[in-house]
């Protein structure tokens, strides 16, 4: 079962992919719009592949990934089956900051203080969520962490975004919240993806720790597990991670969520095989939701957390049904 | 602040707030009354085109008021006129102890405002948004008539019906689209797209099938390969609706087309200065000719 599963995986992302590049509100025929991916110089049809269609599939791809592993990465290490980058606000935060830095005009004078922002935001969030329901923290207690921080990172960011001299801006309040790809360019893709790239490794690399993690903190550091190393290891992978796809994307909920979940037991339970699989079905995920939107609403920008939350938040409450169990 | 003020005319606003404004009908003029035909002597607008005509017809002392928009230089034509003006937000209080005798509005102004207005006793004119050349002119003779100014209006609407059919531009169309924030682009049936088509272009969003304002994905602004496109200045601060106007695709088929430098401000309300606009266009269309 797990040998056959990454090759389908990784199989169905790049059936996603593709399919992504091909759903479009303009008509281009197969051939065409393929092969004008990698022809040099050209017509309208190039410009539509190269320019509007690419960076929107390359950033679903990478923003689903960040997402799923993130997720993993904190419900292995919290070993808090409700842990996730959006539920516990780390999303929220990250939107915060990267809100700061675009109405501010730091992001517009220096363009890496857009992700670095994010980041920043995120990190702050994960340190918090850390503290305040580390792995000796219960379910409760770690989501009503989040629900504090969500809200807050919640209300500030709408200050924000209402006090711009911008009529546009407080218009925006919902994109930051709920997350879209529309109309993204490859100037997005380069400033987002080396920090993408870089927290993702980071959290793969916390594989084994989060292996040993799995029979108790005594018997990892027993293994020979650093805690504090393991812990900054997935603070600053998810913030890197999460706070980058949130600065070009916006906050897009439940995908660290569900994922992990319905991986979990076709992997054995070991956090070294859920991180990367978690990572492909992630990308699948987001990049399904990104080709739903743009074939149930062509020309509007209906937003992706609408639809990661309609599948997202009944699987939660699933989830917090069986926790009722386990807990009282 | 109005508070310390204790009016007579505020404590019947009060009352006419708390009982419906069924008392005020009794004091509203009738029809025909001598004193209503008589040219208002203190006009407040409340709506940016109105604020703009009414500057340009009122007679020295009729205008008292005009809306906060007249300054704002990314809406508004008339900035510098506008600041000699006492500003307003276009809240019925504050527009209500200005005493006028006129208030001007466009018939999209919050109908709760104009309602109000209208049962405390004050005349208030709705001017529709023009949506064509021909409704233009409408506009000027309804502000003209509204401020008992007839001549001022047609001397405006013949200057501006021989200076529209001079810019003109016969001869081929070329592909033309209006962009904004969020692809937001004006379709058939609008001021915008009359324009184009005077100016010897055709509007690529009313041959996608768009009437009126709305949305035009990217891609397909793209595929139509304008050889015009008239965006908007961004505001001040960062919006990600705006983000669209300087997308690489959409500078790729800008580098290809032609420029025109003109002020947005002009486009937007059916006065003089949307000559400012045509004029650009038919520059622009001129100067796409000689490059061919």
């Amino acid at each position: 079962m797990t040998r056959a599963l990454f090759p389908l995986m990784a199989a169905l992302v790049g059936l996603l992919f593709f399919a992504s590049l091909l759903v479009g509100p303009a008509a281009l025929g197969l051939g065409e719009s393929l092969s004008a991916l990698f022809r040099g110089e050209g017509g309208p049809v190039v410009l539509v592949m190269q320019e509007i269609r690419l960076p929107r599939a390359v950033l679903g791809l990478l923003v689903g990934a960040a997402l799923g592993l993130s997720g993993a990465a904190m419900q292995g290490f919290l070993r808090n089956p409700l842990a996730e980058p959006g539920l516990v606000g780390v999303s929220s935060t990250a939107a915060l900051g990267a809100v700061l830095a675009l109405q501010s005009g730091v992001a517009a004078a220096f363009a890496l203080a857009l992700p670095l922002a994010a980041l920043a935001g995120a990190g702050v969030s994960v340190l918090l969520i850390l503290l305040l329901a580390g792995p000796r923290g219960g379910a409760l207690s770690l989501i009503l962490a989040g629900i504090a921080i969500s809200a807050l990172a919640g209300a500030l960011t709408s200050l924000v975004l209402n006090l711009s001299p911008n009529p546009f801006a407080a218009m925006e309040i919902v994109y930051w919240m709920m997350g879209s790809l529309a109309d993204r360019s490859m100037e997005h893709v380069w400033l987002a993806a080396p920090f993408m790239a870089l927290g993702m490794a980071v959290l793969l690399a916390t594989a084994r720790n989060l292996d040993a993690l799995t029979l108790g903190e005594d018997a990892a550091q027993s293994l020979g597990v650093d805690l504090n190393r393991l812990r900054l290891m997935v603070v600053l992978g998810t913030a890197a991670a999460v706070g980058a796809s949130v600065a070009v994307a916006g906050a897009v909920g439940f995908v660290g969520l569900v994922i992990p979940h319905l991986l979990r037991p076709l992997v054995g339970g070991r956090p070294s095989l859920l991180l990367p699989a978690s990572a492909l079905g992630g990308a699948a995920m987001l990049l399904a939701a990104d080709i739903a939107v743009r074939v149930i609403a062509p020309d509007q920008d209906l937003k992706l957390g609408v639809l990661t939350a309609l599948v997202g938040a009944p699987f939660f409450l699933h989830l917090i049904w069986r926790l009722r169990g386990v807990e009282a | 602040m109005s508070v310390f003020v204790p009016s007579s005319d505020l404590i019947r606003a009060a009352v006419l707030v708390l009982f419906g404004a069924g008392a005020a009908w009794a004091e509203a003029p009738v029809p025909g009354d001598p004193a209503q035909d008589a040219a208002p002597s203190r006009v407040v607008s409340i709506n940016l085109c109105t604020d703009q005509l009414a500057m340009l017809l009122a007679a020295p002392g009729q205008l008292i008021s005009v809306s906060h928009l007249a300054l704002d230089p990314l809406s508004s034509s008339m900035v510098e006129q506008a600041a000699g003006y006492v500003q307003n937000r276009g809240g019925a209080e504050q527009v209500y102890l200005m005493h006028p005798d006129l208030v001007l509005a466009g018939t999209y102004t919050a109908t709760a405002t104009v309602e109000l207005l209208t049962g405390l006793g004050v005349k208030v004119v709705q001017v529709p948004p023009a949506d064509t050349l021909a409704q233009v002119v409408d506009q000027m003779r309804v502000v003209g008539a509204a401020l008992g100014r007839h001549a001022e209006a047609e001397a405006m609407v013949t200057r501006f019906q021989s200076d529209l059919a001079a810019l003109a531009v016969p001869g081929d169309k070329a592909p033309a689209a209006m962009y904004y924030p969020n692809g937001y682009t004006a379709g058939a049936g609008t001021l915008s797209d009359e324009i184009l088509t005077l100016t010897g272009f055709h509007n690529v969003a009313g041959e996608a099938g768009l009437t009126g304002g709305g949305i035009l994905p990217l891609e397909r602004l793209v595929m139509a390969a304008p050889k015009m496109i008239v965006t908007s200045t961004p505001y001040p601060g960062q919006s990600r609706s705006e983000e669209i106007l300087t997308h690489p695709a959409l500078r790729a088929v800008r580098d290809k087309a032609a420029r025109a430098r003109m002020s947005d401000a002009d486009w937007v309300c059916g006065t003089p200065y949307l000559l400012n606009a045509v004029r650009g266009m038919a520059e622009a269309r001129r100067a796409l000719e000689s490059t061919q």
